[in-house]
């Protein structure tokens, strides 16, 4: 391992400190998640550090409260979409002919309606809930992984390595985990890191719109549409979530640039 | 100061390197070699892959490729020390006194510009010429090098000739400028045998009339022994032998050198076919899906136990495709393939885990054959798995055999393939191919990307497993040096057809088809003025029609 260059390493160092927070939450946070604490809107002070929301909830808490239902629902919903988006790219690849037609030609008709659009359309008809929410922020996301996977998988596909593992009379199974996978993941991990910021902004787009994280629960997106009028007065309070999600996007991406370049320069090669 | 025209004294060249885990660091690749070359001589440059002839030769334009930099030594041409003339100075230099050809024609010229500009390109951008004489010497060039219509030549696109007659493009795009010196960079390496002789003779010629000095580099003895009248032998950057043509191929001095000249003298002799052949591919007609013709016509060969049949035939003759045929990958379209007494099903998706274990295949390029992600251990090991359910310490016991069998040590199982040489990794493969127990391997072309030392003792290796394992071998080549060596018995392919089939004895002696006569006389020997009796030979016989 060379050393980590210093971009790469602030990166780590924020994107490290949000997941914590995330995962350990109900220590660090000061108040109860839902819990009235003080006057609307409140100036930042000893007991609130960064002052309190649009009901008097501590926004120190609602937002580190906040991040772990963002961060939570946007791992998941990467997780998702890539495993359904790599098994499905690699298996078109791999099986070609009219099958690879049929998924891809039904990836392409799913991209061409936008993405936001889908989704309102979508959540509005089904139960607003956590699963669902992954559910469908995943599955539209997967055409997007399914499209690299598969223009991945094509050219590994016609390597004389697979070819070798074909005449041997592997089965797909093998050949898509053993032969293509392993030399796929360099640049579907660097491109998991960015859409995962996409997933971030996805779910906070939502929540902002009244279609995701349901209150009294906090996400990031939430917050920003229930402080959003205090704009008007001068309360900052809004303006805090946009600031986590900036920093932790950021710090995401700079993480995943520095795996793309460490990757990009070892073709063929072990990462 | 002598009269030399190129003067290359302790030339140093050093480039980074980037070793796997390990920071880069600073390596010398060429350490100290001096030679001089006068007007109207030729020097050839030989060594195997990494030996730095190419870079030798680049630097006499002054020019360190990819990162490569001349670290020390002086490189005097006509009278002045390039090295010193600065980025003003080279510009001058090149493409007006010294040119090059590179190896890959096809890859240097630009698309999308006709012949003529880019061959005069240099001649008028220099003021050698005006652009009506550039012209008139590009069209008397083309002439020379035996290019057909010179006059319109010029006005074709480089997709529009063939590989051999792009070379001879280059050779007149080298010498248009009237240069004083003109770098070969392995000029014919990619083409035919048969295409390769044209060339030669034409560049030849061309060198010996227009006067120039010529560096021609290439990994060919046996090429390079008919057209320089010198020959430096190059290893790892260093100079290990210097002289005469004569003196490098008749009486060589060092080891290396003599190792270099005797390559390809193996000498196998050929076993008689036997009444039950392990495969019969008869009738074979194939075509590629959505393709219009067929590529293979009305095939039929035998292969039998533990012998060697090669298939032999320039690029483009059909003979991968019948390995494709074989192996199920290209079902045909007409005809059948008996293995072992019984019908193999065309299809691979239809044949059984022990048919598909019997065929085996070794392919050309081993770098692109192995997953780069996986060991030697496993790689070796699959099949071992696979077929035999073989698993942990049996297995790894058995991969250690197979790895004493190919001459490599058991501590290459935990290497991956990115650490290995390009031998290695073609020895690895043949263990791979070993270790399914097959009855029959298919070769394709695998000894082609190596250097002719590393070649021959794959070669041998092959030949010393055949012994032991009894294993048949179907043998893709277009290399005829290859053939002699191993083969029992020959298919010469031509366009999708087996113009001659036998045993070799039989069919390597005449009386010849005109195609195995073209083929076999195409041949480089080692041997001074074999060029010039082939053409002589050629020129008496077409007369003589």
């Amino acid at each position: 391992m060379n050393r980590i260059p210093f971009a790469a390493a602030v990166g780590l160092v924020f994107t490290a400190l949000y997941f914590l927070a995330a995962l350990f939450a109900p220590l660090l946070a000061p108040y109860g998640m839902a819990e009235v604490v003080g006057g609307v809107w409140e100036q930042s002070s000893s007991e609130h550090w960064l002052g309190t929301d649009n009901i008097g909830r501590d926004l120190l808490t609602r937002l580190i409260y906040g991040g772990r239902t963002t961060i939570f629902i946007a791992t998941a919903a990467t997780v998702l979409s890539f495993s359904t988006g790599a098994i499905l790219g690699f298996l078109a690849a791999v099986l070609g002919g009219w099958a690879d037609q049929l998924m891809s030609r039904t990836v392409d008709l799913l991209m061409s309606i936008p993405t936001l659009i889908f989704a309102l359309v979508v959540l509005s008809v089904m139960p607003v809930t956590v699963p669902m929410l992954i559910l469908v922020m995943g599955l539209l996301d997967s055409t997007r992984v399914y499209r690299l996977a598969r223009a991945v998988a094509v050219d590994i596909n016609v390597m004389d390595y697979v070819e070798a593992a074909k005449l041997r009379g592997e089965r797909r199974g093998w050949i898509i985990f053993r032969e293509i996978l392993p030399n796929a993941l360099s640049p579907l991990v660097a491109e998991m890191g960015l859409r995962f910021i996409f997933m971030v902004l996805f779910v906070s787009t939502l929540s902002f719109l009244g279609l995701g994280v349901q209150p009294p629960a906090a996400d990031w997106g939430g917050i920003v549409k229930e402080n959003k009028d205090g704009i008007v007065y001068g309360i900052p309070a809004a303006l805090l979530p946009a600031v986590a999600i900036a920093t932790l996007s950021i710090s995401v991406n700079l993480v995943a640039d520095w795996v793309l370049n460490r990757t990009t320069s070892l073709k063929g090669g072990r990462g | 100061m002598n009269d030399a025209m190129l003067d290359v004294r302790d030339l140093r060249i050093g480039a980074t390197a980037y070793p796997p885990g390990e920071p880069p660091r600073e390596i010398e690749i060429v350490h100290g070699v001096s030679f001089t070359l006068e007007k109207g001589k030729v020097l050839g440059l030989i060594g195997e892959s990494g030996a730095g002839k190419s870079t030798i030769g680049l630097a006499a334009l002054g020019y360190g490729r990819g990162g490569v930099e001349i670290t020390g030594g002086e490189v005097w041409v006509n009278g002045r020390d390039i090295l010193k003339g600065g980025l003003r100075g080279l510009r001058q230099l090149r493409g007006a006194e010294v040119s090059y050809v590179a190896q890959s024609a096809a890859a240097a010229f630009n698309p999308a510009k006709r012949l003529m500009e880019q061959v005069t390109e240099a001649a008028i951008h220099h003021n050698r010429f005006s652009r009506s004489d550039a012209e008139a010497r590009a069209v008397a060039l083309f002439a020379k090098l035996g290019l057909p219509d010179p006059e319109t030549f010029g006005n074709r696109y480089p997709h529009q000739v063939s590989g051999g007659q792009l070379q001879r493009a280059m050779t007149a795009l080298a010498l248009c400028p009237q240069p004083d010196l003109v770098v070969f960079d392995e000029p014919t390496t990619a083409l035919d045998v048969t295409t390769q002789i044209d060339v030669l003779a034409a560049i030849k010629e061309a060198i010996r009339d227009t006067g120039v000095a010529a560096l021609y580099i290439t990994h060919d003895l046996a090429v390079v022994a008919q057209v320089s009248d010198d020959i430096m032998v190059l290893r790892d950057g260093d100079m290990v032998e210097y002289g005469s043509t004569d003196q490098i191929i008749n009486s060589p001095q060092e080891d290396y050198t003599r190792a270099l000249v005797s390559v390809r003298s193996i000498e196998h002799a050929e076993k008689p076919p036997t009444p039950d052949p392990v495969l019969r591919v008869w009738g074979i007609t194939a075509r590629y899906k959505g393709t219009p013709f067929d590529v293979l016509h009305d095939v039929s060969v035998d292969l039998h136990p533990g012998q060697t049949l090669a298939v032999v035939g320039e690029s483009g003759s059909g003979k991968s495709t019948l390995a494709r045929v074989i192996t199920g990958l290209l079902p045909p379209r007409a005809g059948g393939i008996e293995f072992a007494g019984r019908t193999l099903s065309p299809a691979l998706e239809r044949r059984t885990r022990e048919d598909l274990r019997e065929v085996q295949m070794i392919y050309q390029m081993a770098d692109v054959a192995m997953n780069p992600r996986q060991t030697v251990g496993t790689i070796i090991g699959r099949p071992l798995e696979f077929y035999f359910g073989m698993r942990g310490a049996e297995k790894r016991k058995r991969v250690k055999e197979l790895l004493d069998e190919i001459e490599m040590g058991d501590g290459f199982i935990d290497r991956y393939p990115a650490e290995l040489s390009g031998g290695q990794k073609q020895r690895v493969c043949i263990a791979r191919a070993l270790a399914a127990k097959p009855r029959m391997i298919i070769c394709d072309e695998v000894t082609s990307a190596l250097d002719p030392l590393v070649a021959d003792g794959i070669l041998k290796l092959l030949l010393d497993l055949q012994k032991i394992e009894n294993v048949a071998y179907l043998f893709i080549t277009h290399d005829l040096a290859t053939v002699r060596a191993i083969a029992d018995s020959i298919a010469v392919m031509h366009r999708g057809k087996v113009v001659r089939y036998g045993p070799k004895s039989q069919v390597l002696n005449p009386p010849f088809d005109d195609y195995t006569d073209l083929l076999l006389s195409s041949v480089p020997e080692m041997k001074l003025g074999w060029l010039e009796q082939v053409i002589a030979h050629r020129r008496m016989e077409s007369a003589g029609n």
